[in-house]
């Protein structure tokens, strides 16, 4: 079986984004750009089912700037993935032209499985993974915490609302992850260097033929309202004082 | 405009998460709701008590019991033929849903929002709420989530909606329910609470959450949360998760123990009305948000706080 993973290259969640002065967006000038954290949990797993021989074989998957190549893509193959598939976008493609774009490539690879990344912590979408679904007409365990996939069918436990639930999936079928899966791996320096000769498809938006236009428009881009720093109080006492006078104690 | 709105329900009583989301769908327009569940007549009926609900849709059969996707979606996109917009809680049953009928409607989901600002715009956190998005769709049909926290939740009584019977393609054969473990919790849920203590890391183990924590909970009526790190290291279970990806909350009182404010964290909690925060790092993030700061060893400070409450 064959496992897919997309994955998308964002802002790397240690850097405080900031807002553009003329309200047109963020600012990614010159900052970190890394691997989504849920994409390398996604990695990782695909990289897993391949160590325990449920996977033969790994491929990542990016919609992105030509320099995906150079980094996310290749710390996605210093973590196991076998090969990577670039689909050069200059313009940032909404979820469903990426679900579009990805049921393309499924189409091509016949993937057993595609594990995505249960949101891109830049648009905090969480719709493309169940895009994708929707567009295969397969089933999807979202927000998965546990995957136990043998041949025929893929068991997922999901993070919900009130705990946990587990589905039952016929594949081929899709999978988004939760922070609990795993812990993934670092990519090592030698990791780095071995994975510059594992291959890479280059390809554009326009090769799929499919229509990408935003469907959605940013007006603007603006900060959220700030809230002031407070006062520190020097004693329990004093919490409990003002406690009492918000009304919360008695 | 007439709008659809996913009614969140466990088979046997409305979830509160539905309210603010038919406030938000009735600064669209007219609202109807639907109950997809099994054994679900009870649901529809108290749904009907919703304030500003027109009428509600009831589809009732096993194959909707669990809310599975790959099931309900279908039945959606056919009762879209009626509306121009449906409208889900950003709960994990509706974040799981939406983006299966979006795609198969041809649109994008608007997910999140804060705002309804006109009939195709809306406001929209990005980057961990780091940024507030103005965003206006293009798409016919629209299918939007609804954060909870961002709106008035529509009044649970006094409404008299009629409750029709639809029905769908049932099960679609892909997937099925397996089992679920969803603790019963005798404290108020997160995301309702008016008061939440919340521990992290520093905490150290489960043992000192819970002993810790919790009493200081009970003192003041409160749920209990946690953060990433503390649900990671096994103190509480991942449904205790506030944060960008886990619970958005905003209650009257947020009593954040020895945690330190990451980004990640402070996206599901700033908009709390009071914070306050306990830790004994002077410079800790969390201090920059929080209305009162006690700076100290927590194991000294809650259980006195706890005390003399
Ligand atoms: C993709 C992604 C998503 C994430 N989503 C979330 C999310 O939804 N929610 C979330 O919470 N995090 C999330 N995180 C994790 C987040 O970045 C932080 O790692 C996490 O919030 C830290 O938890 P903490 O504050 O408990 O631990 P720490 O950062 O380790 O802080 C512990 C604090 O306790 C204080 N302390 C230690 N001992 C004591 C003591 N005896 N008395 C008083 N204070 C003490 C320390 O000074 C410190 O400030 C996410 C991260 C990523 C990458
Ligand atoms: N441009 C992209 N290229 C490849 N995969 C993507 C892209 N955007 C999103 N994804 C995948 O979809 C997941 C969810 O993203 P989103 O729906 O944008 O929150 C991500 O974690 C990735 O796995």
């Amino acid at each position: 079986m064959k496992v897919l993973v997309p994955v998308k290259r964002v802002l790397d969640y240690n850097v405080k984004p900031r807002v553009k002065a003329d309200g047109s967006g963020i600012d990614l000038a010159n900052l970190k750009m890394s691997l989504n954290p849920f994409d390398e949990i996604a990695i990782e797993e695909a990289v897993r089912l391949k160590e325990k021989g449920t996977a033969t074989e790994v491929v990542v998957v990016t919609v992105g700037v030509p320099k995906a190549e150079t980094d996310v893509l290749l710390t996605a193959r210093a973590m196991g993935a076998d090969r990577a598939i670039l689909i050069q976008s200059e313009e940032e493609v909404e979820p469903l032209g990426v679900a579009k774009l990805l049921a393309k490539v499924v189409e091509e690879e016949a993937p057993g499985l595609v594990i995505l990344g249960k949101q891109a912590i830049d648009d905090d979408s969480n719709q493309t993974g169940q895009m994708l679904a929707a567009l295969l007409n397969w089933p999807q365990g979202t927000f998965a915490s546990k995957v136990e996939a043998d041949g025929e069918r893929v068991k997922v436990t999901r993070e919900v609302d009130g705990g946990l639930e587990t589905v039952d999936l016929k594949l081929p079928a899709i999978v988004t992850t939760d922070l609990r899966l795993n812990e993934p791996r670092y990519a090592t320096l030698p990791n780095i260097m071995k994975a510059k000769s594992k291959p890479v498809a280059k390809k554009t938006v326009a090769d799929y033929g499919i229509d990408v236009a935003p469907r959605i428009k940013t007006l603007k881009v603006a900060e959220p309202g700030k809230r002031q720093a407070g006062v520190k109080v020097g004693s329990v006492d004093e919490l409990v004082e003002r406690l009492k006078g918000m009304g919360v104690a008695k | 405009m007439k709008t659809l709105v996913w009614v969140e329900h466990d088979n046997k009583s409305v979830k509160d998460a539905t309210l603010a989301t038919v406030t938000a769908a009735s600064k669209l327009g007219d609202v109807d709701l639907l109950v997809a569940g099994s054994g679900a007549q009870g649901v529809a009926d108290a749904a009907a008590k919703i304030a500003g609900a027109g009428k509600v849709l009831l589809a009732d059969e096993a194959a909707y019991e669990h809310a599975l996707a790959e099931n309900v979606a279908p039945l959606i996109v056919t009762l879209m033929q009626g509306y121009d917009a449906v409208l889900f809680p950003s709960t994990t049953t509706g974040k799981n849903v939406a983006p299966r009928v979006a795609a198969l409607l041809d649109v994008m989901q608007i997910s999140d929002i804060l705002s309804v600002e006109g009939p195709d715009s809306f406001t929209r956190p990005i980057y961990a709420g780091n940024a507030i998005a103005t965003v206006q769709t293009s798409d016919k049909k629209l299918v939007i989530t609804v954060r909870g926290t961002a709106f008035e939740k529509a009044a649970g009584e006094g409404g008299s909606a009629t409750v029709e019977t639809v029905s769908g393609e049932g099960d679609k054969g892909l997937s099925s329910f397996v089992g679920s473990e969803i603790a019963e919790n005798a404290r108020p849920e997160l995301t309702s609470a008016k008061v939440i203590v919340s521990g992290g890391r520093a905490l150290g183990n489960s043992e000192n959450f819970h002993s810790i924590i919790e009493p200081l909970a009970d003192k003041l009526g409160a749920a209990v949360g946690a953060s990433r790190a503390a649900v990671d290291a096994g103190y509480v279970p991942n449904d205790y998760q506030v944060g960008q990806t886990g619970k958005i909350v905003a209650p009257e009182v947020y009593v954040a123990v020895g945690i330190s404010g990451a980004i990640q964290h402070l996206a599901g909690m700033k908009d709390s009305k009071t914070i306050i925060a306990i830790n004994k790092d002077e410079d800790a993030p969390i201090f920059q948000v929080a209305d009162i700061g006690l700076v100290g060893d927590l194991f000294k400070i809650v259980p006195e706080l706890t005390e003399k409450l």
